[in-house]
């Protein structure tokens, strides 16, 4: 059965369909902007907002492309490709206009000496800029001593903390006393019962009635780490899930982790209080190429 | 209403010849090709809604007390750049709007790039002459996820701080220079004062400086060029096919931009990005458990956790740990990627120019290749989230590890093995549909690759 209707009409009405569709489209943007305008005038509840501006660039998009549709001819074009390489004869003319200017600045070598001396020292002059970026020597920073022996542990509200502050099993976050917020000196202290304690035999001292302290700072890339795990003596790094045993010195037990928490030695003064013997075993933090082993 | 503007241009410039040759400027009409074309659209989203955001955005770490209509921040200390974004998000009328337009229209962009980089590496788009356009574009993949990620270190709130400093302790673990370079790079060990303001300087200046400047080298380049056709009937190393630029492309290009502007504008307004008020300001004594990097970053939190525990010491040195999946790999990778083009000749011999795309099933061994590298890439995502997967599933976070570990050498042969195997069957069926075809009698020529 063939179409009975002549190809003309049809077009017609595919025209005007196709107007029709446009005109909605637009019609349906046009009340986007609208909801929009009223919203950001009102109350700018962040929904509505988008929700209209959605409705009012999609009306517009939908617009467009039914348009392109219906009511634009279609036509598949072609065109030929531009033949990408030049002719020999064209790049040997190139390189020849190029070789003749490069005879006009000349080839004198101890000119040629002269320009790479002054680009060389010019240059220096330039990268000399890049130590204003990094201020201090990253070597003298990140080695710097962050506990003195004396130093007293306090809490982040700055109390000093005794032996017996923490229960078994318990941990608190302590910095070096003047210094609370000190990034560096953030250090976890934890209670266990000190015959569980597996620490190796140069470290037996530093535990005074079983409380250890350990860099707070995750030794794989810097985290705090935040979470103590008092059935197994672990600590955990949030960030991707290192753990450390505190019996044996924090030393790593599973996680990406390679190198245990440096430990802080602690004594007890005469008011029962802890204080540091030492520095961390290691500078604190992220390992990097002179860390001292 | 074109005539008199024309004329005055034409007088002073001469261009109506090259302006006339660009309306019949040919662009193919199939889907794929819309990938780069979304990557623009959002892309020109970003640069607009990033200004906007530019207006009110404090770079500042200095130390202020947080008061406003956000009640459960009340009297926070907080740095001025974490209260201007809080500020954006309540106070400034369609700021949180627009702020999370901006961070949807990083996601789709960075998204846009990726799917636009594989199909041009399944269809071999990047042969001969098209080597310098794939090196730029892979230069294009590696400026947008910087551009992202110093993006989302800019509110400094706790993800933000999380991130820099893990960010930090990567480049700090660069043998010889590592330290000198994160020092260079954020001023001193993470948190450091000045970290925002170079962030900052790096991601409305330098990275979207050399985007810009690149895609423009990029369309050129395209222009100069032509683009490449699927093949079919007329279509030819010499011969392009598809729409002229003007009028019917540029109809499609502007509908399409408005309709990526619009699905932006809808997750904007309906899909929270980044509440960095239920975060809280940064504070380097914290830790959020659960924490993880946009998504186009996920690969490498993946690559972080999965590294065994293991670390290099040469004489009294120290390679760390996060040098090998957090500098190594990414340079493998992307080292890969920029070679690409250049080495598969090695393999091929095929020099020639190529005008005319490979479908993926013709070329079996690069089809398997890349699907394998998109399985390694989704197994490290997966594996960037493996505490919260371990929470879902409840199983136990070094589990779930392990497993990742065999998956991430498993998933990506057995992929490959199965891509291998898809094309192979495909070839052989349209091998029988050729003899069949050729079998009823005489078919006109549909065009291929003649020269
Ligand atoms: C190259 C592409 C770009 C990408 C991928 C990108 C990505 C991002 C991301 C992920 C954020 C975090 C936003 C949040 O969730 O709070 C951000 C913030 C920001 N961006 Fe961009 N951006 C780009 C270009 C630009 C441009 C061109 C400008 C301005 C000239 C700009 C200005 C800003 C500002 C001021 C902020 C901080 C404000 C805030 O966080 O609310 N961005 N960007
Ligand atoms: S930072 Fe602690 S495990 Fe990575």
């Amino acid at each position: 059965m063939a179409d009975e209707k002549p190809l003309a009409d049809q077009e017609e009405r595919r025209q005007n369909l196709g107007m029709v569709l446009t005109m909605l489209a637009f019609a349906v943007s046009i009340a986007g902007a609208v909801g929009f305008l009223y919203v950001y005038w009102t109350n700018h509840d962040n929904g509505l907002m988008g929700a209209s501006a959605a409705v009012a660039l999609a009306g517009m998009g939908v617009g467009l492309v039914v348009w392109t549709h219906f009511l634009m001819r279609h036509e598949e074009a072609a065109a030929e490709r531009p033949v990408l390489p030049s002719s020999p004869e064209l790049r040997e003319a190139f390189v020849q206009d190029f070789v003749a200017g490069q005879d006009q600045i000349g080839r004198r070598q101890v000119l040629g000496w002269a320009t790479t001396g002054t680009l060389v020292v010019l240059g220096a002059g330039g990268l000399s800029l890049l130590r204003s970026l990094f201020g201090a020597s990253p070597e003298t920073v990140l080695k710097a001593p962050v506990w003195r022996r004396g130093d007293r542990l306090v809490t982040p509200e700055g109390r000093p903390v005794s032996v017996e502050t923490l229960e078994p099993g318990s941990t608190i976050t302590v910095f070096p006393e003047g210094r609370v917020g000190f990034v560096p000196g953030q250090t976890v202290l934890i209670r266990v019962q000190a015959d569980l304690l597996r620490l190796p035999p140069e470290r037996r001292q530093w535990a005074p009635q079983g409380n250890v302290a350990f860099s707070r700072l995750c030794t794989h890339a810097g985290c705090p780490v935040a979470l103590y795990e008092a059935t197994r003596h672990l600590l955990l790094c949030p960030c991707h899930q290192s753990t450390f045993n505190v019996l044996t010195g924090a030393q790593p037990t599973s996680g990406p982790a390679a190198r245990a928490l440096p430990q802080l030695p602690l004594y007890v003064d005469a008011h029962n209080h802890l204080r540091a013997a030492g520095d961390f075993t290691e500078p604190p933090g992220p390992g990097f190429w002179s860390l001292p082993s | 209403m074109i005539n008199r503007p024309a004329r005055w241009l034409d007088r002073r410039l001469g261009i109506a010849g090259f302006a006339r040759r660009g309306l019949d400027h040919i662009f193919p009409d199939h889907w794929s090709f819309m990938l780069g074309e979304i990557a623009m659209a959002s892309f020109a989203v970003l640069v607009m809604t990033g200004v906007y955001l530019a207006m009110f955005f404090n770079s500042s770490s200095a130390e202020v007390t947080y008061h406003g209509p956000y009640k459960a921040l009340d009297g926070v200390k907080m740095s001025a750049a974490y209260f201007s974004t809080l500020n954006l998000s309540f106070s400034v009328p369609a700021g949180l709007l627009i702020r999370q337009i901006h961070h949807w229209a990083a996601l789709v962009f960075i998204g846009a790039v990726l799917a636009h980089l594989f199909r041009v590496f399944f269809t071999a788009a990047y042969r001969s002459p098209r080597e310098i356009n794939w090196v730029i574009g892979v230069t294009l993949l590696v400026l947008a996820m910087a551009a992202g990620f110093v993006g989302y270190s800019l509110p400094d709130d706790l993800l933000s701080g999380t991130g820099l400093r893990i960010a930090y302790s990567i480049v700090l673990s660069i043998p010889i220079v590592g330290p000198r370079l994160a020092f260079v790079i954020f001023g001193g060990p993470v948190p450091s004062a000045v970290m925002i303001p170079r962030m900052y300087g790096l991601h409305v200046f330098v990275l979207p400086g050399l985007i810009v400047l690149l895609l423009g080298v990029h369309l050129a380049i395209v222009w100069r060029q032509t683009h490449t056709n699927y093949p079919g009937p007329g279509r030819s190393n010499r011969r392009i096919v598809g729409s002229r630029l003007w009028p019917t492309y540029s109809m499609k290009i502007l509908g399409l931009f408005c309709l990526v502007f619009a699905a932006l504008a809808a997750l904007g307004g309906l899909v929270q990005a980044n509440p960095i008020w239920i975060y809280g300001p940064y504070d380097p004594a914290a830790a959020l458990p659960g924490a993880q990097p946009d998504w186009y970053l996920g690969w490498a939190e993946g690559a972080l956790r999965l590294f065994p525990a293991f670390n290099l010491r040469i004489g009294h040195y120290l390679v760390p740990e996060v040098f090998f999946p957090g500098i190594l790999f990414p340079l493998l990778l992307f080292g890969g990627l920029y070679l690409y083009p250049f080495v598969e000749p090695w393999f091929t011999h095929d020099r020639d120019e190529h005008h005319i795309l490979s479908l993926p099933y013709e070329q079996p061994k690069r089809t398997a290749l890349a699907s394998a590298g998109i399985m390694m890439l989704l197994v490290l995502l997966l594996a960037g989230s493996g505490d919260v997967l371990a929470v879902l599933m409840h199983g136990s976070v070094i589990a779930i590890r392990t497993l990742f570990q065999i998956v991430f050498f498993a998933a990506p042969v057995l992929t490959a093995a199965v891509a291998y195997w898809l094309c192979w069957r495909v070839q052989r069926r349209r091998g029988r549909e050729h003899a069949r075809a050729a079998a009823a009698g005489p078919v006109p020529s549909d065009g291929g690759e003649g020269n």
